[in-house]
């Protein structure tokens, strides 16, 4: 057991795999001397190599275009898209070509691939690199989505996705960098499509993602001791969803409120709402509430930002007053 | 170009491949007028040296990245007619069950690695190809045709520049038609010769060859084939030729100068081809025998393409993953 940041996470669990498979390889933007910016693959390099860990220019489509032909012959590719925002730069070769090949060929060709990006608001980047684009990539069939919360889960997560023979992109979330965790020595995978249970509470369900995560639990701690016991659930893979997680839980409660950090429209919040609504309609004590950034670009002041993204606060006042009414 | 290093036997398999090629996509035509091809189509009648060539001098583990002008480079790769055919008819004999269609022919098998349908994005995945190749030390060569529309998207230069700098084993193969769909490439290009007026930002030698004479086509090939598996990095090779028909089934290709579309049908690779080999001594009935048998195998493709059966319902959900399934929750 060691305490660990979800930055040094990240390389932790790349090394993992790339220890285990000669097949694993990394490419991107300033992911190999300068060990990213974000500081989140530093070490690669040293330890395996130039062949293995290679810088590429400021070429979106090139690198992923790179990662997707390496991948339909033989290589397990791992790349970085240096901000979500850029994968608008790249979005033909992800939305055309990765996630439409396979069923194309009739299951000629596989993409086992990864695209890791580094995902949303906390920086004060401004509109162009501080969105949450994770449901542009849940929208295109074909792709898999992950976005996990803590420094373990993005080990067991990128494993997971290093492993799966199908393209899966793994969201980074900016703002839980610096965050730590004590993590188990040794390796650690996880399964794809599943969702945690991280906190029970009876009177409602907070479903929440990535950096979202911390705030919901942080909301349920204050809404516990205003007398409402909230579930707290950790989705961690978009694509495929856990709905049987969700459902399960969203039925013990019948109150459900999903956290979301993307623009509202066509938020993932959206799908599992349809879901809930549609399939267990008659176990809920009253709407699927969504809490989400407004539809507007992201501000880049602090002041701003903070009103933009869903916060403690807002969570906590949004599902006091849903309950009270 | 001196004929005299090239043996009989090569250009005599370029001839059936030219042959094939041109009856194939006649064929195709003449079934889309019959409205047996659904969606749309895009010839290489009149480009056919340029496939025919390079499918010679390829290895047979080398990798084709085409455009969805790709049914040429598909055949040239020794992909069966039928299966071609039966995926343009929609069929579920088709090479991808009717999955794909006209614009997206892949064989893995074949070393065909797809027909890219998004102008350029190809481009970026050859070299994908040719780095796993290189990484793990295959001496395979990913092959990647465009067109010279082509030069003008920004994947192209992302493209050529990484190879460049990682010394790729890719060969880019600009198929110069004059058109880029409708609009002249002259119009619209900074340089005169769009791939080759290019190279020299990448570190790259200009090559300009006759893509309408399957000799001088192979020898380039040849080269450049040599100097990825070396280990000396890409090239980038514009060929000069013609379509003899519009961009696409939709288009009759009226736009074109009458005295232009005759000099080079004039070049018609077919017909200066077909002249040269008699000219070096191939016997006329020799030509025949592989006119008559490309003639049948286009036949029986129809036959086989025509009979195919429609493709069943499961094939919808299938083959989104790797599993086979579409399924996206549990």
């Amino acid at each position: 057991m060691a305490e660990l940041t979800y930055r040094d996470a990240v390389a932790r669990g790349i090394a993992q795999e790339m220890r285990r498979d000669e097949r694993v390889v990394l490419l991107g933007e300033d992911v190999a001397a300068a060990g990213g910016v974000f500081k989140a693959t530093v070490g690669l390099l040293e330890e395996f190599g130039p062949r293995r860990v290679r810088d590429t220019p400021i070429s979106e489509q090139a690198i992923i275009g790179a990662a997707m032909g390496a991948a339909m012959t033989g290589m397990r590719p791992i790349a970085e898209i240096m901000f979500s925002d850029f994968f608008a730069v790249c979005w033909d070769l992800v939305a055309n070509q990765i996630a439409k090949s396979r069923y194309m060929t009739n299951g000629q060709v596989s993409f086992p691939l990864v695209i890791r990006s580094a995902n949303g608001a906390g920086l004060r980047f401004g509109a162009q690199h501080s969105q949450s684009v994770e449901n542009w990539l849940m929208a295109v069939p074909g792709i898999k989505v992950v976005v996990p919360a803590t420094p373990r889960d993005v080990i067991g997560l990128m494993a997971a996705a290093v492993r799966d023979p199908d393209p899966v992109v793994v969201l980074e979330e900016k703002a839980l960098y610096p965050t730590k965790q004590d993590v188990p020595d040794g390796e650690i995978v996880d399964e794809l499509g599943k969702a945690l249970v991280l906190r029970t509470g009876g009177d409602a369900t907070l479903i929440a993602l990535g950096n979202m995560v911390p705030r919901a639990l942080a909301a349920a701690e204050r809404l516990a001791t205003s007398g409402v016991d909230c579930s707290v659930i950790d989705v961690r893979s978009l694509v495929p969803l856990d709905t049987t997680t969700l459902l399960g839980e969203a039925a013990k409660s019948g109150r459900v409120f999903t956290v979301e950090e993307n623009p509202r429209l066509c938020g993932w919040g959206a799908e599992v709402s349809s879901i809930i609504s549609e399939e267990i309609f008659f176990e809920l004590d009253g709407p699927v509430v969504r809490i989400t950034t407004p539809h507007v670009p992201l501000p880049a002041a602090d002041a701003l930002e903070d009103l933009t993204v869903p916060s403690v606060d807002r969570i906590v006042d949004t599902v006091y007053k849903a309950m009270s009414s | 170009m001196p004929t005299e290093t090239l043996d009989q036997t090569t250009r005599l398999a370029m001839f059936r491949l030219l042959v094939d090629i041109r009856f194939f996509e006649t064929r195709a035509y003449d079934l889309f007028m019959q409205n047996l091809v659904k969606g749309t189509s895009h010839l290489s009648l009149g480009q056919e040296a340029i496939a025919a060539a390079f499918g010679a001098a390829m290895r047979s583990d080398d990798y084709t990245f085409a455009t969805y002008r790709g049914h040429a480079h598909t055949l040239a790769r020794g992909v069966p007619m039928t299966p071609v055919l039966a995926e343009l008819l929609g069929r579920k004999n088709g090479l991808m069950a009717g999955k794909g269609g006209s614009m997206h022919l892949t064989s893995a098998e074949h070393g065909m690695m797809g027909s890219y349908a998004i102008v350029g994005a190809h481009l970026p995945i050859a070299c994908g190809a040719a780095w796993s190749a290189q990484y793990r030390g295959t001496e395979q060569v990913a092959v990647c045709f465009f067109g010279d529309g082509t030069t003008n998207i920004g994947s192209f230069h992302e493209a050529v520049n990484l190879a460049a700098v990682w010394k790729l084993p890719v060969v880019f193969v600009c198929e110069n038609n004059v058109y880029m769909e409708y609009t002249a490439i002259a119009d619209v290009t900074a340089v005169a010769r769009p791939a080759a007026d290019r190279a020299a930002a990448y570190g790259l030698e200009p090559i300009v060859v006759d893509g309408n004479d399957p000799d001088a086509v192979y020898a380039v090939a040849v080269a450049a084939l040599a100097r990825a598996r070396e280990g000396k990095g890409p090239s980038l090779i514009e060929a000069l030729t013609y379509r003899h028909g519009g961009h696409s089934r939709a288009d009759p290709g009226k736009y074109r100068p009458q005295a232009e579309v005759d000099a080079w049908m004039a070049r018609d690779p077919m017909i200066t081809y077909r002249a040269r080999l008699l000219a070096d001594g191939v016997a006329e009935a020799e030509l025949v025998d592989i006119e008559r048998e490309a003639l049948a195998a286009v036949d029986e493709a129809t036959e086989q393409a025509k009979s195919g059966p429609v493709p069943s319902e499961d094939l919808v959900m299938k083959d989104v993953w790797a599993d086979g399934g579409a399924s996206w929750r549990n």
